[in-house]
């Protein structure tokens, strides 16, 4: 499924790169421990985390996830945003727990 | 696989600023579009990822300043993280996973679970750590590339 798709059906705020809707998210992965998801996240994975400081976007870019989602509607810092933009990864925010949007997301991609 | 390759060797090494997370994980990132650049099989780059992430955060986490140098050859890619810091008085024990002697703030961010070195052994095929305390920690890793998918065309170029 695409990233938009998601994007759409579960209201997610778009924080960073439009760019990036079109990509294919084929799995997740939630964590906020960055040695747990450098280790066990896969390429085109959705990452569910509450981490919003700017590290996150180089775990996703070298791990080639997806995107970002910052849950119980946590904001990004603003360098995170801005970090995001030049590596071309999507933040997103939404106001659910973890649990509740990892639930929706595995409804909607498998 | 060509022989005549074997000898042809890529190189290079990035200075790793200690206690500067606003920059942690660019050298990471560096290297990575280097092996990209090459043509390296994106198995290794995967694991080469992962195991320079976690040397570059352990060098901003723990040291003064430090450095990753790599060293790239059609069989292997190795991977060396040396740095100036405080070094490691008990490695057996800082090799467990879980052990972490990260400060709360570093904690916070995620970071300091005491998962690094464990998945810097796990996700390479040799490892090797030294440490003297109070000068420093060195550690070694390789990672095999056995299907040696690299670019005939990129090694002629160098």
């Amino acid at each position: 499924m695409k990233l938009e798709g998601i994007v759409k059906d579960l209201n997610l705020r778009l924080k960073c790169c439009e760019d990036g809707l079109n990509r294919e998210v084929r799995g997740g992965y939630v964590g906020d421990l960055l040695s747990d998801v450098i280790a066990n996240s896969k390429e085109g994975d959705i990452w569910i985390t509450r981490q919003t400081h700017q590290n996150v976007v180089a775990v996703a870019s070298l791990k080639d996830l997806a995107g970002i989602i910052l849950v119980q509607g946590a904001e990004p810092a603003p360098e995170t945003v801005e970090k995001a933009a030049k590596e071309g990864i999507p933040v997103m925010v939404t106001d659910l727990a973890a649990f509740e949007i990892a639930g929706r997301i595995h409804r909607l991609i498998y | 696989m060509i022989d005549w390759m074997s000898d042809v060797r890529f190189e290079d090494s990035f200075a790793v600023e200690g206690g500067n997370f606003r920059i942690a994980g660019n050298v990471s990132g560096k290297i990575k579009r280097i092996l990209k650049g090459i043509g390296i099989n994106d198995n290794i780059i995967r694991r080469v990822a992962i195991v320079t992430y976690e040397a570059e955060i352990n060098i901003v986490s723990y040291a003064r300043k430090g450095e990753i140098r790599i060293s790239v050859t059609p069989d292997q890619v190795e991977v060396q993280a040396v740095d100036e810091g405080p070094g490691i008085e008990d490695i057996e024990l800082a090799m467990q996973e879980g052990w972490s002697t990260a400060t709360q703030q570093v904690r916070e961010m995620g970071f300091g679970a005491g998962m690094g070195l464990s998945n810097m052994k796990k996700y390479s095929d040799e490892f090797e750590i030294t440490s003297v305390p109070g000068q420093g920690t060195t550690v070694k890793m390789h990672v095999f590339n056995l299907e040696k998918m690299i670019h005939p065309e990129y090694w002629l170029t160098i």
